[in-house]
């Protein structure tokens, strides 16, 4: 079979993708506007907890129904593409790269990505590294592109811990992995914009580490992990975390967290890291299937 | 619900407490990471642009400019504070800034300035791009554009009812302060 990408469906392709970038930057997924929908009915009336959901209820309607970024800081970009063997990556790369650049000419992506060299802001979006393209390649024909948009404030209360580490008595254990999750709840306080979701990594390496944390949001908010343990441990930490106080932005409240996702791989002997990514309520993450002329088959959330 | 009005007075500012919500209207300039170093290290302020009595909004904004020419902001949340706790106190200070909007909290050399000039820290809802950006009703000019790029410039926005928390006033309160110990001491018990 040939995969190499004709210029027609290029052509489709390119839309597919803008389309794909515009909804997820306007759009809340279901599955989030709903846990934060069950937490503004949690919250104390008349507490400035509510009233910021309120808020924020209100800016997942308007930004939908204006066809605008939920949030000003759209994040990095990341796709997660599932294709068929042999099919044209440089190409498909190509084509997202002219895509983010179209779409942030339509205001769907902010002017969002700085040469760390020089703090210069070309405005395309595009660069060393911007965006991320993740292949995988599958046994099926199918192509699906998942995109998430993470910003930057709650990129940057992501924490790595080195386990042991004595000052939280934090052992190689799974009690250990929960003091260091919950601490990093702690360190965070309301400043990754939340009610926040957790993608946690045990093990890897520092960079697989916080890959594999990230990719935790590809999950549907409300499924459960397979394995009985990290099941146990995402619900007690959900729990533990929302009776800290910490609340909506921060202000204090029930909702600290909407979610907890954690995985494992597998790590060396001498190391042992927990990595953990915060993903803020304007938890953007979209995914298309595409047929075969490369316009959109269906909506993957 | 209390109403401010730019440019804010002294007395209106230190009349503000930890945990009241406020709608502000009047003018407000952004300004955030490169601004901030800028001012830090000397720059000046450009021609018209006065932070007197005035609020900083950290914010890096989408901003289109319409067929005729004009400026429109079609989101503007707040960006992170803390990133601008090595400035925010010395320019609170030099500027004669009376509130800085934001989110996530300060820290306590800005907090100690708030209380020593009479500043507050105005805490907008992360991530409302849009509730935000309908708050902004006119551009009223843009400075440093070439110089930092869009997100970084300064802008003068013209905003009506926009909604924040006073999260760290001029008695030398903060909530953020609070809310961390509180969860600190919440946590210990659950280990």
């Amino acid at each position: 079979m040939d995969y190499t990408l004709e210029s027609s469906l290029m052509n489709a392709l390119f839309e597919s993708l803008v389309e794909l970038i515009r909804r997820t930057s306007a759009e809340i997924p279901e599955d989030v506007h709903r846990a934060l929908l069950a937490s503004l009915e949690e919250e104390k009336k008349g507490t400035i907890a509510e009233s910021a959901l309120k808020i924020i209820d209100r800016n997942i309607a308007l930004a939908k129904q204006k066809s605008q970024p939920i949030c000003q800081d759209t994040g990095s970009i990341i796709f997660y593409v599932d294709v068929p063997i042999g099919f044209d990556q440089l190409a498909f790369e190509k084509t997202c790269r002219e895509a983010v650049t179209a779409s942030t000419k339509k205001g769907y992506l902010r002017q969002n990505s700085v040469d760390s060299l020089t703090g210069v802001n070309d405005g395309t979006n595009v660069g060393p590294g911007a965006p991320t393209v993740h292949f995988h390649q599958h046994h099926s024909p199918t192509v699906s592109v998942r995109l998430m948009l993470k910003g930057g404030g709650c990129e940057n209360v992501g924490a790595q811990y080195s386990l042991p580490l004595e000052k939280l008595h934090a052992n190689r254990d799974l009690d250990g992995c929960r003091r260091v999750i919950l601490d990093a709840v702690v360190q965070a306080q309301g400043k990754g914009c939340g009610p926040g979701i957790l993608g946690v990594c045990i093990g890897g390496d520092r960079a697989t580490g916080y890959e594999y944390s990230k990719q935790q949001f590809l999950r549907m908010l409300d499924d459960r992990n397979s394995d009985p343990r990290l099941d146990a441990l995402e619900q007690d930490i959900l729990k533990t975390a929302n009776e800290l106080g910490i609340g909506p932005m921060g202000f204090g409240g029930k909702t600290t967290l909407l979610g907890v996702k954690i995985c494992a791989a597998n790590r060396l002997p001498a190391s042992f890291f927990v990595s953990i990514s915060y993903m803020c309520w304007a938890y953007r993450r979209q995914g298309i299937e595409l047929d075969a002329d490369h316009a959109i088959a269906r909506w993957l959330y | 619900m209390i109403r401010l009005q730019t440019p804010l007075t002294e007395a209106a500012v230190r009349g503000l407490r930890v945990g009241q919500e406020v709608s502000l209207s009047g003018v407000v300039y952004t300004g955030r990471d490169a601004v901030h170093k800028y001012l830090h290290e000397g720059g000046l302020l450009p021609d018209g642009v006065s932070f007197h009595d005035g609020v900083i909004y950290h914010c890096g904004p989408v901003v289109m400019k319409e067929p005729n020419g004009d400026w429109k902001v079609t989101a503007a949340g707040p960006t992170t504070s803390i990133r601008e706790e090595p400035y925010q106190a010395q320019i609170i200070r030099d500027f004669g800034v009376r509130a800085v909007i934001g989110k996530g909290g300060m820290g306590d050399q800005t907090m100690a300035a708030c209380k020593e000039y009479g500043c507050v820290y105005l805490h907008a809802i992360g991530g409302a791009a849009q509730v935000l950006a309908e708050c902004v009703r006119k551009v009223r000019g843009v400075s440093f554009l070439e110089k930092f790029g869009s997100p970084e410039a300064i802008w003068e926005l013209e905003v009506v009812d926009f909604p924040a928390v006073v999260t760290i006033d001029a008695h030398g309160n903060s909530r953020h302060r609070e809310i961390l110990a509180h969860s600190q001491a919440e946590l210990a018990k659950r280990l």
